[in-house]
């Protein structure tokens, strides 16, 4: 637990220092971090297993979250795992209580029993993958698919449980020791699916990038890299015209990268995106966050191009990785906050130190300098969402949501 | 010789670990400034812990310092060390994993000199330094990354033994009217090598604006043994310093190092038989300062503010401290703060937790601590007020800084520059004159080494509480009104001229059309004149330091008469101490008794007429009424028949010009004035014969007088024969 705990102490300073950027990097560290926190967790045999966890995560997370609440993506992320912890709890109980009826039906068969303890070594990762998809309200995209599979799991998983309930003497620890074992398998599992975001959302590439098109970005985003690389991989030949993304001038980097893996790639000012939005087939920006309206926070000048994109009736399309949804709507003011950074990015401090001596004059400063770090795209001007899980139009993204999250956890 | 072998025996200690693989890290923080320049509140707490925008200055210094990648911290307190230590115990830095914060005490130390050497005799016995160190003081605000610099400095000490100390710089430009940095020190001239950035020349020039035209003497050699040297005027000194051991040795072998720069950095230069080299770097975007007096607390709390400080910038929690939300214009405000509809808090103000702001407020540009309760229609501008104060309804702040626990009762003042120590009550209405300090501790009679007297005095608190009046000359202004509690310190003898440089006001308009001007004359005469009276005057005068053209000499002092005289009237003070304050006043301004018996005369016949009356009759009454009151006071100044000439004339020119109604009662009050012994005869018939061959005009209240004087005259005719 100690070292638990310092673990906690370390990650939490670092997003104080804002030493973590990025959202895909810190909603890693983040499910690494609740992962051993979960992993550490001792609860008494008699406590209520499930309750426990997600106290244990819920206080590990408001922590992480009060330290940079700047950051989206630390919330999304314990939020998820709460998610994962109440569905795991659910399927177990769901299980006990089929897994009863059966024992009561089928009577103490021995080969059942035997069948049974089969089932228990494939249960844990089957019931972890399967109860995520069954549990959740049916989504669009199952009931299109039409998978039969809510009716099969659940036959799978009461199996599982049926010889669980029949070794009676160590019923209870054996549940407990089951429901953190698939815990932490679905946080396995979301790690997996954070760390291949990138390749998820680069593999559909191909179908949104054509031969000879422009296109245009801003800033730099490790999404937006890998996903031109890949089209760029399939023999797709296009252009990339890059706004610099000032002050941070990260644009640059991103050039600088695109240049090394052999696209063409022009740098423009922030300014100038208007004047060459015409000649732009498709803008693609990474996200910061996308909000439950389908509203998207990206770094700042996304909202001048994406205006910039709407009159010109260019598609502006956001790639988010699944751990970039957030649950809220940007209309709390709790939700939508700006880091406001140092301005020595935008000015040079010994330049302009005569302009900031207040000791002469009225004693207030005359030269303010403002820095926000993000903007914020309204969901009218999103032409289409790409994340990990397909093409997605911003007014599903609440649908989306309901999958990934549970709603008693949106209030932390 | 054997502090050589000293020195020796350290260097090979340093080499030894650096031959381990990683070395860690360590810095030596001074957690106390050595210096008098933020008393009184040093009095009764340490620099360190006063806070700058609502987080103590120490935690900037060890949150940086950890971010940095400094492992082990060694805080050296000298002054107030239990609160500094219990302070680091309570703090989340006690437990920090990454930052290992161990203190040092040391009751002896007055110097920084003295804390260098005390670590180094520590040192020879417990060996906690182990290598190259990071020497800030506690007041540091930086965010500065180091890891590269101290990088930087071992290799240049792999390749030159000598190069034992790296110092921090930044650009920053002096004002070209004062010569002050932005932090109100004073300007620095350093001369550096342009290739290896050698420091060649260190000169913090305590520019005296109309002494001379800022001329730097560089040695001859300097230009022989480098061929090219860079001369810098608008780089300001972060106080970073990266250390070598040797630097420590050095303090030991040079007993009387005191300061780290006046005395260490240009003991290093001169000195070429050691040859000891210091170099320099420079940083760029990131931000350090230092916090070593008034002004440059206010400035440097406002670039935290601007978040130039960034991340240790007030809305994230980056020491304990609990984070501020961030609105529009850079507010900083705690989600428990209550602030009224009807209160305005402009741009680039922080309210702290728990605090209360009522109806009509105005804030601007001030810092609000925690657990402070505003009443109404309060205004404060450019302002830091600290945790736990109460102000009541109408007050006015400007550009003072307000400590723990302060209560200002309703409809006082402060002008600009006052600083208010801890518990120190303002009275009812009193208004706290411009640049002074006020403690609820008496002020230390002798200007010793500051640390002694901070321990002695740092035991009585707030246990002295205003007891009474003193007959001393000194102690009349100590006193805040009849319901406040606090001694007003005196500034010390050549200070005046310091005050508004280093004080959290802005330096008033007309004192730096003065500057300007002193620097235009230069340039013209070409000489170094001191100017004459008028700096002289503002010398003498702690109060309006910004007076300083002697034409308007006299009407400032019949305002401060004046002022002194509603006081008295007011609070009911005895004629006796009336006299004791305006004696001072004289002797402030230079006056003559004369020009006293002026303003007083026009302050008590001011104050009949500002009285509600309602007829002439009443405002006879009133005068009359007054005259007989004060005429002790009036009486002191009024011992010769030029003087009373003198009241008679004023009365006359108050007449004609600010009081009108007083006109028709001219010699009915005249009258009086004879009544009471105040206006001998002769002195009204000199005036009547000097008026006698005036103008028409002036001669109304001659005229009005007439049968006064004639009956005077007679009277004096009759003594005249009665003597015969």
């Amino acid at each position: 637990m100690p070292d638990v705990q310092s673990m906690v102490l370390e990650f939490v300073n670092k997003l104080r220092k804002r030493k973590i950027e990025g959202s895909q990097a810190t909603a890693r560290c983040t499910v690494e971090l609740l992962r051993s926190v979960i992993s550490h967790h001792r609860v008494p045999h008699h406590a209520n297993q499930a309750s426990a966890l997600i106290d244990a995560v819920k206080a590990v997370g408001a922590q992480l979250v009060a330290a940079n609440p700047v950051e989206l993506a630390v919330g999304n992320v314990v939020r998820r795992v709460l998610h994962i912890i109440r569905e795991e709890d659910l399927s177990l109980a769901t299980a006990a209580v089929a897994g009863l009826d059966l024992l009561d039906a089928s009577d103490d068969d021995e080969d059942v029993n035997g069948k049974g303890i089969g089932y228990t070594a494939m249960s844990a990762a089957v019931v972890a993958a399967a109860a995520r998809s069954t549990l959740r309200p049916p989504s669009l995209q199952t009931l299109l698919e039409g998978t039969p599979e809510s009716a099969t799991v659940p036959y799978t998983s009461s199996s599982g449980a049926d010889s669980e309930s029949k070794s009676k003497s160590a019923d209870k620890s054996s549940i407990t020791r089951k429901l953190k074992h698939d815990v932490i398998e679905g946080v396995n599992q979301l790690i997996h699916e954070i760390a291949g975001c990138h390749e998820q959302i680069a593999e559909q590439a191909i179908e949104h990038i054509h031969q000879n098109e422009v296109i245009l970005t801003l800033g730099s985003s490790r999404t937006v890299l890998e996903f031109l690389c890949a089209a760029k991989e399939k023999k797709r030949s296009f252009r990339v015209f890059v706004a610099e993304g000032a002050p941070r001038y990260q644009g640059h980097l991103l050039a600088k990268e695109l240049v090394a893996r052999g696209l063409q790639t022009t740098v423009i000012t922030d300014s100038a995106v208007f004047a060459m939005i015409s000649r732009v087939n498709m803008v693609i920006i990474g996200a910061h966050a996308v909000m439950a309206n389908g509203g998207v926070i990206g770094p700042v000048g996304v909202n001048m191009a994406a205006l910039a994109a709407k009159k010109h009736a260019v598609p502006f399309v956001v790639l988010a990785g699944s751990h970039k949804l957030c649950p809220l709507y940007p209309h709390n003011p709790e939700v939508l906050l700006n880091e406001l950074r140092s301005p020595s990015e935008l000015l040079d401090f010994g330049e302009f130190s005569d302009c900031l001596d207040f000791g002469s004059g009225s004693g207030s400063p005359l030269l303010q300098v403002v820095n926000p770090t993000f903007d914020y795209v309204p969901p009218s001007l999103v032409s289409l969402f790409i994340t990990d899980t397909g093409g997605h139009i911003p007014s599903y993204m609440y649908r989306l949501i309901a999958d990934y999250y549970s709603a008693d956890d949106l209030v932390m | 010789m054997g502090a050589q072998k000293k020195g020796g025996g350290a260097r090979v200690v340093s080499d030894d670990s650096e031959e381990q693989s990683r070395q860690r890290l360590q810095a030596i923080l001074l957690a106390d400034s050595f210096t008098t320049k933020f008393r009184p509140v040093t009095l009764e707490r340490p620099k360190v812990l006063l806070p700058l925008a609502n987080v103590p200055m120490i935690d900037y210094t060890l949150a940086w310092l950890e971010s940095a990648g400094i492992e082990e911290v060694f805080v050296f307190c000298c002054a107030h060390s239990t609160q500094i230590i219990d302070y680091l115990e309570t703090s989340e830095w006690h437990t920090h994993p990454n930052l290992a914060v161990r203190t040092i005490e040391s009751h002896k130390s007055i110097s920084a000199g003295d804390a260098l050497r005390y670590i180094y005799e520590q040192q020879t016995e417990t060996s906690q330094i182990q290598g190259d160190f990071v020497l800030v003081s506690g007041d540091t605000v930086s965010n500065m990354p180091l890891a590269d610099l101290i990088r930087e400095h071992r290799e240049r000490k792999k390749r030159d033994e000598k190069a034992i100390m790296t110092m921090v710089i930044k650009k920053s430009k002096p004002s070209p009217i004062t010569h002050q940095s932005r932090l109100g020190t004073d300007q620095l001239f350093i001369a550096v090598d342009p290739v290896t950035k050698q420091l060649l020349h260190y000169e913090e020039d305590k520019v005296d604006h109309h002494a001379r035209g800022g001329s730097v003497c560089l040695d001859k050699s300097l230009m022989e043994s480098n061929p090219s040297v860079l001369l810098y005027n608008d780089m300001q000194d972060c106080n970073i310093d990266i250390c070598s051991p040797e630097v420590l040795s050095l303090f030991e072998d040079n007993f009387d190092y005191q300061h780290l720069r006046r005395h260490f950095v240009k003991g290093v230069l001169v000195d070429d038989i050691m040859g000891y080299k210091i170099f320099t770097h420079e940083i760029g975007s990131s931000y350090a300062a230092r916090v070593d007096n008034f002004r440059s607390y206010d400035t440097v709390s406002k670039d935290i503010i601007q978040r130039w400080t960034y991340p240790y910038v007030p809305d994230i929690n980056f020491g304990g401290n609990r984070p501020l939300k961030v609105g529009r214009q850079g507010i900083y405000r705690a989600c428990d703060a209550v602030l009224s509809r009807s209160a305005d808090v402009g741009a680039s103000s922080v309210v702290g937790y728990g605090t209360k702001i009522g109806n009509g407020d105005r804030i601007l540009n001030s810092v609000i601590g925690n657990g402070c309760s505003i009443g109404s229609n309060v205004v404060i501008e450019g302002s830091y007020i600290w945790n736990n104060v109460t102000i009541e309804d109408g007050c006015e702040i400007r550009n003072a800084i307000v400590c723990d626990g302060v209560r200002i009762r309703a409809g006082a003042v402060l002008e600009p520059g006052v600083v208010l120590s801890f518990n120190v009550v303002v009275g009812r209405g009193f208004v706290v004159p411009a640049y002074s300090k006020v403690s609820l501790l008496q002020q230390p009679m002798k200007e010793d080494s500051d640390e002694e007297l901070e321990y002695a005095d740092s035991s009585s608190g707030t246990a002295d509480r205003l007891s009474g009046l003193s007959l001393e000359m000194e102690s009349k202004a100590s006193e805040l009104g009849p319901d406040g509690a606090g001694y007003i310190w005196e500034v010390c003898e050549g200070a005046h001229d310091e005050e508004w440089k280093h004080s959290v006001a802005p330096i008033p308009e007309d004192k730096l059309a003065e500057i300007a001007q002193a620097m235009d004359d230069d340039d013209m005469e070409d000489e170094s004149v001191v100017p004459t009276s008028g700096e002289l005057k503002s010398d003498a005068d702690s109060i309006n330091t910004d007076v300083n053209d002697p034409g308007d000499d006299y009407s400032y002092f019949e305002k401060e008469v004046e002022g002194t005289f509603l006081r008295a009237v007011e609070e009911g003070i005895k004629v006796e101490l009336g006299i004791l304050e305006i004696n001072s006043l004289r002797l402030s301004y230079n006056m003559e008794s004369a020009d006293c018996a002026g303003a007083i005369f026009y302050s008590m016949m001011k104050h009949a007429v500002d009285n509600p009356h309602s007829s002439a009759s009443e405002l006879f009454k009133n005068a009359s009424n007054i005259i007989a009151k004060w005429k002790g006071l009036l009486g002191f100044y009024v011992k010769q028949t030029d003087e009373q000439i003198e009241v008679i004339m004023k009365f006359e020119e108050m007449c004609q010009e600010t009081a009108k109604e007083l006109g028709p009662l001219f010699a009915q009050i005249l009258h009086v004035l004879y009544d009471k012994d105040v206006v001998q005869e002769d002195a009204i018939l000199r005036w009547a014969e000097e008026k006698a061959g005036a103008d028409e005009a002036d001669k109304v209240y001659l005229q009005q007088c007439e049968t006064f004087i004639q009956w005077l005259k007679d009277a004096s005719e009759e003594e005249d024969e009665e003597d015969d």
